[in-house]
């Protein structure tokens, strides 16, 4: 090889690092708005998908808002001050329908879905998938036993089609689109996400999944999930998502809605593994209502910067909100994470436990909430967090902030900053462990308390996620 | 003659510039076991994590050979891989890493190719039921919340498990209760057959489960004197200080 073309897969090598899902298909889009934000595109991305007027008015009125809101002043204001969002595309149809065969579905997407591993799971334990590819859904399924128990699991843009009664009803209730920038810019630009509904005393007990894949450069991908969980029953919902690695920026900004109302349980996991180049700006909120358990299970793992804060609100009495998150922070990355939980009833409890690694001058933060109102009383909250450094370049701040309105609150706080200890090398080597394998294990374990809680297959996903992220400049 | 395992040649090592061992010579032999006995402080545990290849400690001169070979170039996972097993004295604690997993991962770390799941789980059982262990160990963390002997049983399990040529078992018998020092003994024992064993320990009680063929005793960074068992008999009886005029 040349010097020149050393130098370039370098560079290339650089951009991609370790990551294995950064390769991208042609685009052949159907439908591709230029880039650039304004009124008209906002309308244009309404008019396209036939929403009724209401719909677009709320489109409208948090385009306005977006575009006077300022932007976050913690996180990583250097970056999000210099977004472009002039660059970005903000509509992006792939296919001109979601399908419900995979033979329909073009094939180099089957063949991108098939290796993220999504076809694989969606045999074998899921009980449905939504797979979304850009700005829409490209395939769905669910199990027959589930659709005839009365549970909807739909793209959203589907279910305003089909139950536009419950969308009006709860859409932009739980994070309204004034809560921050990119909740206004989400609630302009939606497309795609998931609408899930558990009838009363419904338990799905194989978890469903969507799966959200940036295939496009200068992406904007913009899903809106809503999901209710009625009186008395339960689900697991987990979301994946990963993109290629381009030079170029890619923005992913969600909103995610949780309803559990009273008596009911939801589980939401996310793998969020997004290549280094896209900037994840995510509002997570869900409100428990009596006796119900809200959980997040939320690992940051890939993109340049993360800024993701799962909220629970406790509303009724006897609610449990359990957040577990881990974050990876390796070359070029700021994951900047946490939780907030708002006990706002009487006999709530919560549980956060937060882990985060820093690794090659990777930054981790942790930004956490806790909220208990004066008339919340005997509430209970345990917060444990903890960082893992790797080296000396990397860095990892924790910034808790706890507001607790009335004595009667039982609550206990620990936090850690660790290195990996030469001892433990030691004796993991002298076991036949090289010192990369050693690490592996090391980070494998730290991270168990959030893989425990995923389905076995996604735990031996992850840890081999987290062995390739590992893998490179150790030694 | 029985084949050669390990030949230490006049070693000296430091650590930042204090030397620690300051010229030790020993040669084991395959099924030979070698006692090593000594004050706090002596060097035991340096001699054992020099062998393995800790890299705190720095050979400034002498030599070690391992089959022949000379160690200096491997590291620590390729002396693991070679055959070589230390026990050790204060066993590491890995958080959220289940014993299960942790001895599967090893076993195949060690041998260089995946072990079938059934392969393991036989070798496995009759190795935890030799050393009287609870199958609840295995979805617990690796030393994580053990107690002195548990720590200790676990890592005769592995000395089990793993079959090295060369075991370095450093104050394996320490914290012990009677019963459990019968039993580790018995795990020591199958290896003993087929290895050359480094036994260092403070009681001459582990010596009458383990059949030492040689009593080594350190001071001050040297091996003062050598013997048969007997000499084990008669440190518990006198101390050490009969052989200090010696060093
Ligand atoms: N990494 C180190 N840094 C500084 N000093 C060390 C280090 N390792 C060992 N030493 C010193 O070397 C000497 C020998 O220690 P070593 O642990 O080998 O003793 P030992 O014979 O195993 O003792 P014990 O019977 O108490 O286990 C001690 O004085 C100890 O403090
Ligand atoms: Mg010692």
């Amino acid at each position: 090889m040349s010097d020149e073309a050393i130098s370039e897969s370098n560079e290339a090598r650089d951009l991609v690092g370790e990551y294995q899902f950064g390769f991208h298909d042609e685009d052949k889009s159907v439908i591709r708005f230029n880039n650039g934000l304004s009124e008209q595109i906002v309308r244009d991305i309404s008019a396209i998908k036939n929403e009724p007027e209401w719909m677009t008015d709320i489109r409208v009125k948090a385009y306005h808002h977006f575009v006077e809101r300022e932007m976050p002043k913690w996180g990583s204001p250097e970056i999000l001050n210099n977004i472009d969002f002039e660059a970005i595309t903000y509509f992006l149809r792939s296919t001109d329908a979601t399908k419900d065969d995979w033979k329909d579905v073009p094939e180099d997407i089957q063949n991108t879905f098939d290796k993220v591993g999504l076809r694989e799971a969606e045999g074998t334990w899921l009980g449905g998938i939504t797979a979304q590819y850009d700005s829409e859904a490209v395939y769905h399924s669910i199990r027959e036993d589930l659709e005839s128990q009365g549970v909807i699991f739909l793209d959203m843009d589907s279910g305003l089609r089909e139950h536009p009664e419950l969308v009006k009803k709860y859409f932009g209730k739980v994070v309204p689109h004034s809560d921050n920038k990119f909740a206004a810019l989400n609630t302009a630009v939606w497309s795609g996400g998931s609408f899930v509904y558990i009838p009363k005393g419904v338990h799905v007990e194989m978890p469903i999944q969507a799966y959200f894949r940036i295939n496009a450069e200068n992406m904007g991908q913009f899903e809106r999930t809503l999901i209710l969980a009625d009186e008395g029953s339960s689900v697991h919902y987990i979301e994946g998502c990963t993109a290629p690695s381009y030079s170029s920026t890619a923005l992913h900004s969600a909103v995610v809605e949780l309803i559990a109302m009273d008596g009911a349980k939801i589980r939401y996991s996310t793998i969020q593994n997004w290549s280094n180049n896209v900037l994840n700006l995510v509002t997570k909120r869900a409100h428990a209502m009596k006796n119900s358990t809200v959980e997040w299970i939320d690992s940051n793992i890939g993109s340049g910067l993360t800024m993701k804060y799962p909220a629970i609100l406790l509303k009724g009495e006897g609610s449990h909100a359990e957040v577990v998150s881990v974050a990876y922070a390796g070359k070029g990355q700021h994951q900047d994470t946490g939780a907030k939980v708002h006990h706002l009833a009487a006999n709530t409890t919560s549980n956060i436990i937060s882990k985060s690694i820093s690794k090659d001058g990777g930054r981790s933060t942790y930004r956490g909430m806790l909220q208990v109102m004066p008339k919340a009383h005997n509430c209970r909250s345990k917060i444990v967090c903890d960082a893992l450094m790797l080296d000396s370049d990397s860095r990892s701040d924790t910034y808790p902030t706890m507001e607790i309105g009335n004595s009667s609150a039982d609550l206990e706080h620990e936090a850690s900053v660790s290195k990996v200890s030469g001892d433990q090398l030691f004796y993991l080597m002298s076991r036949g462990f090289s010192e990369q394998e050693a690490m592996g294990l090391i980070v494998n374990g730290f991270f168990e308390p959030f893989t425990r809680e995923l389905p076995a297959d996604y735990a031996v996903e992850m840890n081999k996620l987290l062995n390739i992220k590992m893998e490179g400049s150790i030694g | 003659m029985s084949e050669e395992i390990l030949k230490i040649s006049n070693i000296h090592v430091s650590v930042e510039d204090t030397e620690i061992i300051k010229g030790l010579s020993l040669t084991i032999n395959k099924g030979e076991v070698h006692a090593i006995m000594g004050r706090n402080g002596s060097g035991k545990s340096t001699l054992a994590n020099v062998l393995m290849g800790h890299p705190s400690y720095q050979i400034t001169s002498g030599e070690i050979t391992y089959y022949g070979q000379p160690l200096e170039q491997l590291e620590v996972y390729e002396r693991a891989r070679a055959g070589m097993f230390l026990s050790f004295q204060y066993p590491s604690v890995l958080p959220g890493v289940k014993v299960g997993t942790f001895l599967k991962k090893s076993i195949e770390a060690v041998r260089g190719e995946p072990v079938k799941q059934k392969d393991f789980r036989n070798q496995l059982k009759a190795a935890m039921t030799l050393l009287d262990m609870d199958r609840s160990f295995l979805s617990r963390y690796v030393n994580d919340g053990f107690s002195g002997g548990e720590k200790k049983r676990l890592e005769i399990l592995q000395l089990v498990l793993l079959q090295p040529s060369l075991a370095i078992l450093d104050e394996t018998d320490s914290g012990l209760d009677i019963d459990a020092l019968k039993i580790v003994s018995k795990g020591i024992n199958q290896v003993v057959p087929h290895a050359g064993c480094i036994v260092i320990t403070h009681y001459q009680r582990l010596l009458e489960h383990v059949k030492a063929d040689y009593v080594h005793v350190m001071i001050d960074g040297k091996v003062v004197k050598s013997g048969g068992p007997d000499l084990a008999h008669k440190l518990e009886e006198q101390g050490y200080d009969w052989l200090e005029a010696n060093a």
